[in-house]
């Protein structure tokens, strides 16, 4: 299994999350942070006072796959979150030592984002229930 | 003393001037602060109902109007409305307000001044309403341009034409505090600005929620406050048609609450507080038109029967291509068409008004509808030739990519809810200006993402 950690735009995110779903990946967490990867600094004016905001509000994603899945997962994101200016974030993939599901105490590979694409419709159900 | 006075009076009598009344001058005095505050109130209810990163640029939509609005207005929107002149349009005689002085005029007993400033009030929220259909995409700069030139070239000659002594008042059509001139006015051109200037980027494709619906319910709140100068104040004396109108404001809203919530009810299993919110606003602006001319109970049926049309409009709206983004035909236009119909319905002449169709009257139905299809049809074809004119001259809207990082940074370069957090001080004298293309930093010191 795999943890891929994704850094992208605020704005990129609607079009990311189409694709990953597109792409049959159901499972995820999504968190606001703030961050810099060399972009532009951003300036603003707020009664004279002249401030260059150097960290940007940015969306990181968190995703646990199994290998089958670790492919479609980063293409989904590079082909959705890319606009090709400084600033579009970045896709991490780290090994991952163990997987459970709390609810039924499944572990590695059963526990998360379904292997077989058959079992995808039914197990997303499975998912928005709990 | 007696005496004095009705020498003075019949002095007055002779030259045909009247005089100043001092209830009626507190009245209009208050009437003018509350109408004003319906503005910002206004921001609010949209602001809420936008995106974070679009909320200041929504409310200063509607804040720019106080400015823009209000010095257009004084300068010659108030001549080319109120003026004497023909059916169509006022004259040129208030143009940068000569003649507009301290003595009472001919609309009653307060200072001509003041009755500028009350109609000031009305110019700048029509004005502003426009804004809920363009929100979250249109330029500033055009924005301004537009409600600028459409104070005077569509407001002006509308208000004209209802109330300044042009053809739809004499004709005897009933709009007491603007149903046609404003709500009517306002969301056709609302339409017609959100078929010019397009959708949003991902409308229709991904959902845009508001992001703070408490603010819906506070500028929902506030505009029902001030209304009730906008609806009272139109009376333009502190007397029982003044009551009448205050009175007809608190209850037909109410009744449009409270259908609107059932209608919530039964569709969708929950009432909702935008639902909420909206009702309140489609109630005021259908019993605009009546305030002054029906009865209490006509208002409550007034107020219920409207939710039912802007309630069904909303729903058909949110699933067309039509990204009026904030439903404002179908609050203001929609529920403007049924409140002035209405009023031809349930005016009647033991009220302060003309009878109206359930008083055996059934013409002046007839002669409400032309009151608002020519407003309507005037409102419509001007606006998409105004903004087809300033889109020759400049852009009507960012960059989809600008407008995915949101106008507050792009426009104002301010943050509605900035945290400050990575906020680096520039001590510089000159105001940094971002350069035109994103330049790259390369081994920038790293720093910890949080």
């Amino acid at each position: 299994m795999r943890l891929i950690i994704a850094i992208v735009r605020p704005e990129a995110l609607g079009d990311v999350l189409e694709a990953l779903f597109r792409a049959d990946i159901r499972g995820l967490t999504v968190s606001s942070v703030q961050g810099h990867g060399g972009e532009m600094e951003q300036v603003e004016t707020y009664r004279g006072m002249t401030v260059k905001m150097e960290l940007h509000d940015k969306i990181r994603i968190e995703i646990g796959v199994s290998e089958p899945f670790v492919d479609r997962t980063v293409q989904a994101i590079l082909s959705s979150a890319r606009t090709g200016e400084v600033g579009d974030g970045k896709i991490f993939v780290l090994p991952v030592e163990k997987v459970y599901r709390i609810r039924s105490g499944e572990e590695d590979a059963e526990a998360v984002t379904p292997q077989d694409p058959g079992l995808t419709e039914i197990l997303a159900g499975l998912t928005r229930d709990s | 003393m007696i005496a004095t006075n009705s020498l003075q009076a019949a002095a007055i009598a002779v030259q045909g001037a009247p005089e100043i009344v001092g209830a009626d001058t507190a009245w209009l005095l208050t009437s003018t602060a509350l109408v004003l505050l319906m503005t910002p109130a206004l921001a609010f209810f949209y602001g809420g109902l936008v995106r974070s990163k679009n909320i200041l640029n929504t409310l200063m939509m509607s804040f720019a109007s106080l400015g823009v609005v209000g010095v257009v207005w004084a300068l010659a929107g108030y001549s080319l409305a109120f003026a004497p002149g023909n059916a169509w349009i006022g004259g040129l005689d208030f143009v940068f307000l000569r003649g507009v002085g301290l003595e009472a005029g001919e609309w009653g007993g307060f200072p001509h001044l003041l009755f500028m400033a009350f109609q000031g009030t009305f110019a700048i929220i029509t004005a502003a309403l426009i804004s809920g259909a363009v929100v979250e995409r249109m330029r500033f700069g055009p924005y301004l341009g537009f409600i600028a030139l459409w104070t005077l070239l569509v407001y002006a000659p509308i208000a004209h034409w209802v109330w300044g002594g042009g053809w739809i008042g004499e004709m005897g059509a009933l709009d007491f505090a603007g149903g046609a001139v404003v709500h009517v006015n306002a969301g056709v051109a609302a339409v017609v600005a959100a078929l010019v200037v397009g959708s949003r980027k991902d409308y229709g494709r991904q959902a845009h929620l508001p992001h703070n619906v408490t603010y819906v319910l506070l500028g929902a709140g506030l505009l029902w406050f001030g209304w009730f100068g906008f609806n009272g104040g139109s009376a333009l004396a502190a007397d029982a048609t003044a009551a009448l109108a205050f009175v007809n404001t608190l209850l037909a809203p109410a009744a449009t609450l409270v259908v609107w919530l059932l209608l919530d009810t039964f569709r969708a299993g929950k009432a909702t507080a935008v639902g909420a919110a909206t009702a309140i606003v489609v109630g005021l602006v259908s019993v605009t038109p009546a305030a002054g001319f029906v009865g209490p109970l006509s208002a409550l049926a007034i107020g219920a029967i409207a939710a039912f049309p802007s309630y069904y409009a909303i729903l058909y709206r949110s699933r067309s291509r039509l990204d009026d983004s904030l439903d404002v035909f179908a609050a203001h236009g929609t529920g403007g068409i049924v409140g002035a119909m209405l009023t031809g319905v349930f005016a009647q002449a033991a009220w302060g008004g003309t009878d109206g169709l359930l008083f055996g009257a059934p013409g002046l139905v007839l002669v409400q509808l032309i009151g608002i299809a020519a407003p309507a049809a005037y409102s419509g074809a001007a606006t998409f030739l105004l903004l087809k004119a300033i889109a020759r001259i400049t852009p009507l809207r960012k960059h989809v990519r600008e407008e995915g990082v949101g106008l507050d940074i792009v426009l104002h370069g301010e943050e509605g809810y900035a945290r400050g957090e990575g906020a680096v001080l520039v001590l510089s004298e000159q105001p940094v200006r971002p350069a035109r293309r994103p330049v790259p930093i390369p081994e920038h010191p790293a720093r910890e993402i949080a």
